[in-house]
C-alpha cells in the first residue's frame, strides 16, 4: 500500500453502508477482487452486529469496519488487513489463513479458532476459548483472556498482556503461550516452560507486529505442552 | 462292570460367551479399552428384515429391460446456486486421508466419477489425489478443521458440516501415531507419530442457533454456490433432522450405528447410537412435518450393502444413500487373497478391523508406502464402479417389479417387515398382517 496518510487513504476507500447495502453484496464484491486490483481500501459502515462481515477475503486489501460485528468477522481471512473499530462477536478470525485482523474493542468466545496463519490483535479483552485449536495463527491480546483458551492448540503463538482464566492450554500440542499476568489454572498437560533467548526474540517480534509498546518480553511467562499425553498411556487416564 | 452316570455336555454361558471372556482377559492384560475400525458388528434389525411386495393385480410392473427406471437425484437445491446432480442415488461417504492411503482415496474418486456420483473427504483435509479424480467432491467441515482452508473450500462441490458419525455419535476422531506419516502430520499441523484425538465438538459453535450462523458464514464465504450438508450420527434423528433444517441445511445426512469408523472404542461402536433402520422414519417424519421432504434431501448411511438395501432406504423416504465400508470392500478390503497375512495379524479375512494400526494387508487403511502399493487406483476404482453399477441395477430391478419408473417413486406401501421390531422401526406392516406396531392395533 502506498505511504499515504490515513485521511487520504480513507477518502479513496470503497464504502459499503450495511444500512443500505446487503452483507451479500459486500462479501461478493470483496470476493470479486483480483490480484493487483486498485481497490485496496474498503470501509464498512453500520455493521451493527452483523455476522460474517468480510469473510473469505483472499486479496491484500485493507478493510475498516466502523462499529461492532457479530459472529465470524473475517472468517477464513486469507490476506486482507481488517480493522474492527468496535467489538467482535464469537469466532472473529476463525480459521484465518493469512493477513491480519485488529479488534479495537473486546472479542467474544473462540477468537482466532483453528487459525492457520496471519495475526489477530485484540486491543481489549477476549472471552473464553481464545485460540482454541489454533494451527499456526499468532494472537496478541492486550487485555485478559477467558477460560479454556488455547484448548488443543496445535501451533502458533498466543500472547496475553493481561491475565488468563482457568484451564489455559488444556491438551495443548505445540503452540506457544506467553502470558504477562496471572493464570488462574493450567489445563491438562500444559506447563510453565523456560523462556530462552529465542523465545524472548520471538515475543519481541510479535509485540512489534501487534504495535505493542512499553512492554518487555521479560515480563511474560511461557507455557506449552509437557507432551505427556501425545501417545496414550493408561496410567495418565485420570488426566483426561 | 461299573455304571457311570451320563455326563452333561459342557455348557457355555450365553451372557459370558467366548468373545466376552476374551475381551475381559484382554482388558485385564492390557489396561486399555479395545480400539478398532468398522461399525457395529452386533446383530441388529436391518434392511434384511424388510421385503418388497412386488406387483400384483392392483399394481402392474414395468418391463425389466425395456422400460426406463430413473436413478438420478439432485442434492442441495434448497439454497445452493450449484446443486449436486448425481446419476445414481448412492454416494461415497467421508473417509479421511490419513485413515486411508492416498491410492485408496484416489480409487474412491475414480470409482465415484465413473459412476456419476460424489465422493467425500474426511477428517484430514482434501488431497490432490481425490480432488483431481473426483468430478464431484464433498468437503467435510469437521470439529478438528485439520487441513481446512479457503482454497479447498472454494474448489469443493459441496460442504458437509459433520456433527456426528453413526459409529460414535458424540465422539471425536482418532488417528493413532502409527499412521501419522510426514504427509499426514503436515496436513494436520501436528507432530509426526503422536496420537491424534480430534475434538468431538466444533470449536466455534454450539447448538442449533450457532449452527445457523455458521452455515450462513460458509455460504457467504462460498457465495451461496455450494450445497451445505449437515451430517449427524443416528442419535435423535427426528430432532437432529428438524434442527439441521432449521439451521439452513440443504441436505441432511443421517448415519446409523452400522456406519464405519477408522478407529473408535469397541464399547462406543457397539453401545452408542441407533441402527440405521431405526433412524430413517423419524428423519423422514421430521422433514414431512416441516413440509421439507424432497426439498431438503435426506442421505442415509450405515450398513448399505446391495441394491435391495438402496431400494428399501429409498422406499422409506430417503433421497440417496451413502456407502463407506462396502466401498472399501469393493476396493479390496478384507480380501481372502491376503489370508496368510491376516492370520499373522491374529485375525482372518472378513474380520480384520484393526484399521488404526496401519498394517492393512490390502493397503487401504495404511500409510505404509509398501503396503499402499497394493492398491492400484485405476483397477480398484473400476471395481468400485462395477459394484455401484450392480447395486443400481439391483435397485432398478426391484423398482420395476413394484411398477415404479423412478427409484424415488418407491414408497413404504411397497414394503412389509419380517419382524415386529423391523415393522415398528420402519413403520410398515408385519408381513401377513396390516399391523404397524405403534401405529395401529393387530
Amino acid at each position: 500500500m502506498p505511504a499515504t496518510s490515513k485521511a487520504t487513504r480513507e477518502s479513496h476507500a470503497r464504502v459499503f453502508d450495511l444500512d443500505v447495502q446487503s452483507l451479500r453484496e459486500l462479501n461478493q464484491a470483496l470476493h470479486q477482487l483480483t490480484p493487483g486490483s486498485n481497490e485496496t481500501a474498503w470501509e464498512v459502515l453500520n455493521p451493527k452486529g452483523n455476522h460474517s462481515v468480510a469473510v473469505g477475503v483472499d486479496q491484500p486489501v485493507s478493510i475498516d469496519v466502523r462499529g461492532s460485528v457479530g459472529y465470524y468477522c473475517g472468517g477464513m481471512n486469507s490476506g486482507s488487513a481488517i480493522t474492527v473499530h468496535g467489538s467482535a462477536g464469537p469466532g472473529v478470525g476463525e480459521n484465518m489463513m493469512a493477513g491480519s485482523i485488529t479488534v479495537k474493542g473486546d472479542a467474544s468466545q473462540y477468537a482466532g479458532a483453528t487459525g492457520k496463519g496471519g495475526l489477530l490483535v485484540i486491543e481489549g479483552n477476549a472471552s473464553s476459548r481464545c485460540g482454541i485449536s489454533m494451527k499456526g495463527i499468532d494472537i496478541v491480546v492486550h487485555g485478559n483472556i477467558g477460560h479454556m483458551s488455547a484448548f488443543m492448540a496445535q501451533s502458533g503463538n498466543l500472547v496475553v498482556l493481561g491475565d488468563a482464566g482457568d484451564a489455559l492450554g488444556d491438551s495443548i500440542y505445540e503452540a506457544r503461550l506467553f502470558v504477562r499476568g496471572k493464570v488462574d489454572s493450567l489445563g491438562a498437560d500444559c506447563i510453565v516452560k523456560e523462556m530462552r533467548p529465542e523465545h524472548l526474540e520471538l515475543l519481541q517480534g510479535l509485540l512489534d507486529r501487534a504495535g505493542v509498546t512499553g512492554v518487555k518480553p521479560s515480563e511474560f511467562k511461557r507455557y506449552g505442552s509437557a507432551r505427556t499425553l501425545y501417545n496414550f498411556n493408561i496410567d495418565n487416564a485420570d488426566a483426561y | 462292570m461299573t455304571y457311570r452316570n451320563p455326563p452333561t455336555t459342557p455348557r457355555k454361558s450365553a451372557t459370558f460367551d467366548d468373545y466376552t471372556l476374551s475381551e475381559i482377559r484382554r482388558a485385564a492384560a492390557t489396561g486399555i479399552y479395545d480400539i478398532r475400525g468398522a461399525g457395529a458388528k452386533r446383530k441388529l434389525p436391518h434392511f434384511d428384515d424388510l421385503l418388497f411386495l412386488g406387483a400384483s393385480i392392483s399394481r402392474y410392473p414395468l418391463e425389466g429391460y425395456r422400460e426406463r427406471c430413473d436413478t438420478s437425484v439432485v442434492l442441495g437445491s434448497r439454497h445452493a446456486k450449484k446443486p449436486i446432480e448425481l446419476k445414481i442415488p448412492i454416494t461415497i461417504a467421508g473417509m479421511s486421508f490419513g485413515s486411508l492411503s492416498g491410492p485408496a482415496k484416489e480409487a474412491l474418486g475414480r470409482g465415484a466419477t465413473l459412476s456419476g456420483t460424489s465422493t467425500t473427504t474426511g477428517d484430514g483435509g482434501m488431497t490432490e489425489e481425490e480432488r483431481g479424480h473426483s468430478k464431484q467432491l464433498v468437503y467435510q467441515y469437521l470439529p478438528s478443521r485439520y487441513g481446512m482452508n479457503l482454497r479447498d473450500l472454494r474448489r469443493a462441490d459441496a460442504i458437509e458440516v459433520v456433527v456426528g458419525q453413526g459409529a460414535k455419535p458424540g465422539g471425536g476422531g482418532m488417528l493413532l501415531g502409527q499412521k501419522i506419516s510426514d504427509r499426514v502430520a503436515e496436513m494436520r499441523t501436528l507432530p509426526k507419530g503422536i496420537d491424534q484425538r480430534s475434538a468431538s465438538r466444533h470449536p466455534d459453535w454450539t447448538g442449533p442457533d450457532d449452527l445457523e450462523i455458521k452455515i450462513l458464514e460458509l455460504r457467504e464465504i462460498t457465495d451461496w454456490e455450494k450445497p451445505i450438508y449437515v451430517k449427524v450420527g443416528g442419535a435423535r434423528p427426528y430432532y437432529d433432522t428438524a434442527l439441521a433444517v432449521k439451521a439452513g441445511a440443504d441436505v441432511v445426512v443421517v448415519d446409523g450405528m452400522q456406519g464405519g469408523t477408522a478407529a473408535t472404542q469397541e464399547v462406543f461402536i457397539e453401545n452408542v447410537g441407533q441402527p440405521t433402520l431405526a433412524c430413517i422414519r423419524p428423519a423422514v417424519q421430521a422433514l414431512q412435518d416441516l413440509g421439507m421432504h424432497r426439498k431438503v434431501q435426506l442421505i442415509v448411511s450405515g450398513g448399505i450393502r446391495n441394491g435391495a438395501d438402496v431400494a428399501k432406504a429409498l422406499a422409506l423416504g430417503v433421497d440417496a444413500v451413502s456407502i463407506g465400508t462396502a466401498a472399501l470392500v469393493a476396493l479390496g478390503d478384507n480380501d481372502p487373497r491376503w489370508e496368510a497375512e491376516y492370520n499373522e495379524l491374529g485375525t482372518t479375512s472378513g474380520a480384520y478391523d484393526d484399521w488404526h494400526e496401519g498394517k492393512d494387508p490390502a493397503g487401504i487403511t495404511t500409510q505404509d508406502p509398501e503396503l499402499m502399493k497394493r492398491v492400484d487406483p485405476i483397477a480398484a476404482g473400476r471395481r468400485l464402479a462395477n459394484y455401484l453399477k450392480v447395486m443400481t441395477l439391483e435397485a432398478q430391478t426391484i423398482a420395476r417389479a413394484c411398477g415404479k419408473n423412478s427409484l424415488h417413486n418407491l414408497e413404504p406401501e411397497d414394503l412389509v417387515a419380517l419382524t415386529i421390531e423391523a415393522a415398528a422401526m420402519a413403520g410398515v406392516p408385519l408381513a401377513g398382517t396390516n399391523w404397524i406396531p405403534g401405529k395401529n392395533t393387530l
